[in-house]
């Protein structure tokens, strides 16, 4: 590592980075490097994955990446693409762009269809060192991610007319009630609530939250509530500590996500990925404003790496390397509480090199 | 003009080239408007453009169904549904200030019953929604909606019988009640009447529910028709369409198309669309990038309970719902709080802002004005504020003190 000032050094004596007591007992061979599938992507992926793997490298984490190129407006994921990510079993992605009406289905969509990833799972967390008006934002969203108002069955009735079909089914739902509240065990959460609009759409929500609420009642230690979604998003303006863990179908959980998002201090800082029960893809939590084709960011390449960065190490999580990960999220925690390295979505005129520069230097 | 065309005109149902007087005109305008041929389009646009000005300039300026009434003196009639709980505490707070403001309105009040009306399969009366078509204005205290079943709820009878397709919620900051967000100026226009809400779902197997969104050309062409309209009436720049059609190609895509075709006819308003997640984003981190927001249903629903949310809650929000022929019925969003009911201290705010959205409607700019100012310097002033704002006053404390900033 290069050579440290005096106040660094003393920051790295300092109680709170002491030593991390052995407390994970690996089996041997745990350490040989696991592949995981690299999926750059086209606007602003390209710059953020290229920091994650600059990052894994300064680190050494036994990790290697298998690269392939995906554009945003390809008909279908190509299945190499695919054939790998069964392989490998997690996979790393930057964003993919999904043109706007113009008659090519979503391939972010249809990569989670297709690996059946039915949880996405984005985690809302204040960080100190970013500009931010709501204090004590700590939510998790979980959202279904197969079914619901993105089906895809859409068709013109008569000209003029078009109509769109949003599918519940029961199966859908308890799976994803089952997730959330087994993250919320395992990740020792107190409360979960389920979003919807029962009120208006009796059958389709009501099924939904039938399924939340037996889920709930094998779960009696986890407290359940539920709430309306417009109700839900006037009180993440106000009052969004009191919320925890959420689950909530396909749409509700974008915007709730979003905003949530929105609240902690952008998009840009928030970890996700979609797991299903064989595969996980991690991706930046919500991918609002964030990636696409800004023009101006990607010339000048200042996108932000941090949601990027902080996803992966809840992959290297994932893969059962805690402590590159603690190592990774302390390192970006601080750069983050520095506050001089700043890209432009929080007011900041960095540079991506800058920002993975700035966390490698970081890293114990 | 061709014969077909000059037949659409029959069915229309007005004499518009023979008779074009200036409140045909103006519902003409707002009603769905079929393929009719260019000459009469451009003839519509002419006379339209020459009859609309600056809408400060009440007297001269005839654009709107209340061109007659602005002509004559005679007091313009209301519906007045002052509710249940703490509506009629509120409701009498607005008839006050109305009165010491010397706003020319006469009110008809109505109540909603306690029997279900055959004719209106509810509980409100054939004859209080034959008042609100007849006086073409009016104004909801909050209903609230009696269990059971054997009868619509209240708020969807208002919405069938008068077909309100669009509604207004003006959200800005009030200043002198802090919230985390300052610089909030915004107008939210949500589609009511079709998208996601239309009620139509079947269990296709059991444990498999299917449910229609459903989104109209003829719908979509009337909410934007509406939200430029708006704009252009309240000096707005900039309109800004929410969808989610990436994902939504077909239903979403119909909506903007059909925003696009209306922003083409004012070349003067900014047009932009935003993906829903993109706006519910910079609206929490930024929310003075937006002006007007125009959106079919349900993200109309929730964006603007996030701005409400913003500004400080239901309880300080006006809201405005347009309906067919001109028909704009103002309504207050909140409960009907049942536990402070009677005792002198619900906040009449909301009610006070609908009413002011109300005037505006009907182009009584300074009425408005003056009502609006004295409401926020009253709540910036901070001395009489009801106990929702932090305050301790009654009600009637707070309706004196904004009388007197009158």
């Amino acid at each position: 590592m290069a050579r440290r000032s005096l106040p660094d050094l003393l920051k790295r004596l300092s109680p709170a980075t002491a030593a991390r007591s052995i407390t994970y007992m690996p089996r041997p061979g745990d350490g040989t490097p696991r592949a995981v599938t690299l999926i750059p992507g086209d606007g602003m992926g390209p710059l953020v994955t290229g920091a994650v793997e600059q990052v894994m490298e300064a680190m050494h984490a036994p990790v290697y990446f298998e690269r392939y190129e995906v554009r945003g407006d390809m008909k279908a994921f190509p299945s190499e693409v695919i054939e790998s990510i069964r392989r490998n079993k997690v996979c790393l992605k930057g964003g993919l762009i999904t043109p706007v009406g113009g008659g090519v289905s979503s391939l972010n969509v249809q990569l989670r269809k297709e690996l059946d990833l039915y949880a996405s799972l984005v985690n809302c967390r204040n960080m100190p060192g970013l500009p931010i008006r709501h204090e004590k934002v700590d939510i998790v969203v979980v959202r279904e991610n197969t079914e619901g108002e993105y089906a895809g069955l859409e068709h013109e009735v008569v000209p003029g007319v078009v109509q769109s079909l949003k599918v519940i089914t029961k199966h859908c739902s308890e799976r994803i009630a089952e997730y959330a509240f087994e993250y919320a065990y395992l990740n020792n959460r107190k409360k979960v609530t389920a979003v919807h609009k029962a009120n208006i759409m009796k059958l389709a929500d009501g099924l939904f939250l039938e399924s939340c609420r037996e889920v709930a009642e094998r779960y009696p230690a986890i407290a359940y509530n539920e709430i309306i979604v417009d109700n839900c998003c006037m009180q993440l303006v106000s009052r969004p500590e009191q919320f925890d863990v959420m689950v909530t179908p396909n749409l509700y959980g974008n915007l709730v996500a979003n905003t949530a998002a929105g609240i902690a201090g952008g998009t840009g800082f928030m970890p996700g990925g979609n797991v299903g029960a064989d595969h996980a893809v991690f991706e930046q939590g919500t991918s609002a404003g964030n990636v696409g084709k800004n023009e101006n960011i990607i010339t000048e390449k200042k996108a932000n790496p941090m949601a990027l960065l902080l996803s992966s190490a809840m992959m290297l999580r994932h893969l059962q390397f805690p402590s590159f990960a603690d190592r990774l999220e302390t390192a970006v925690g601080r750069v983050i509480a520095d506050g001089k390295c700043r890209t432009k979505d929080i007011g900041g005129d960095s540079t991506t090199q800058e920002v993975v520069d700035a966390v490698i230097a970081n890293i114990d | 003009m061709s014969l077909q065309s000059f037949l659409s005109v029959f069915r229309r149902g007005t004499l518009f080239p023979f008779s074009p007087s200036f409140v045909e005109l103006e519902r003409v305008k707002f009603q769905h408007i079929p393929q009719t041929s260019p000459a009469i389009m451009a003839f519509k646009q002419i006379l339209s453009r020459a009859l609309r000005s600056r809408p400060d300039q009440i007297l001269s300026s005839p654009s709107a169904f209340s061109a007659a009434r602005a002509f004559s003196s005679a007091p313009i009639t209301a519906t007045l549904f002052p509710g249940d709980g703490i509506g009629p505490e509120i409701a009498e707070s607005v008839k006050q200030i109305f009165r010491e403001a010397e706003v020319p309105i006469e009110w008809e009040e109505h109540y909603v019953g306690t029997e279900i009306d055959p004719r209106t399969q509810s509980f409100l009366t054939w004859e209080s929604l034959e008042s609100v078509r007849r006086n073409r204005v009016g104004l909801k205290g909050p209903m609230a909606t009696p269990i059971g079943k054997g009868h619509r709820s209240l708020n969807l009878t208002l919405r069938k019988e008068l077909n309100l397709y669009a509604n207004v919620r003006p959200c800005y900051s009030l200043p002198g009640y802090k919230t985390r967000y300052d610089d909030v100026n915004l107008v939210t226009i949500r589609e009511n009447t079709e998208g996601e809400y239309s009620g139509l779902e079947h269990q296709v197997v059991r444990g498999v529910v299917e449910s229609l969104k459903i989104i109209t050309r003829q719908a979509s062409l009337r909410v934007a028709e509406y939200a430029f309209h708006y704009a252009k009436a309240h000096g707005r720049e900039r309109v800004s369409a929410i969808h989610k059609a990436n994902i939504m190609q077909k239903t979403d895509g119909l909506f903007l198309k059909c925003c696009r075709e209306v922003a083409e006819k004012y070349p003067e308003i900014t047009y932009e669309e935003v993906v829903i997640d993109n706006c519910c984003m910079m609206l929490v981190k930024n929310p003075a990038l937006f002006d007007v927001l125009v959106m079919p249903n349900l993200y109309g629903d929730i964006i603007s309970d996030l701005c409400a949310g913003l500004i400080g809650g239901l309880g300080l929000t006006p809201s405005c719902n347009i309906g067919e022929g001109g028909i704009a019925l103002a309504e207050a969003v909140h409960g009907s709080a049942p536990d402070i009911a009677g005792k002198n201290l619900a906040n009449p705010t909301a009610l006070l802002l609908s009413g002011v959205s109300m005037l505006r409607h009907l182009e009584l700019h300074d009425k408005a004005d003056r009502i609006q100012k004295a409401v926020l310097e009253t709540i910036a002033e901070g001395k009489y504020r009801t106990a929702d704002l932090g305050g301790s006053s009654t009600t009637s404390d707070f309706t004196r003190a904004i009388c007197d900033h009158l």
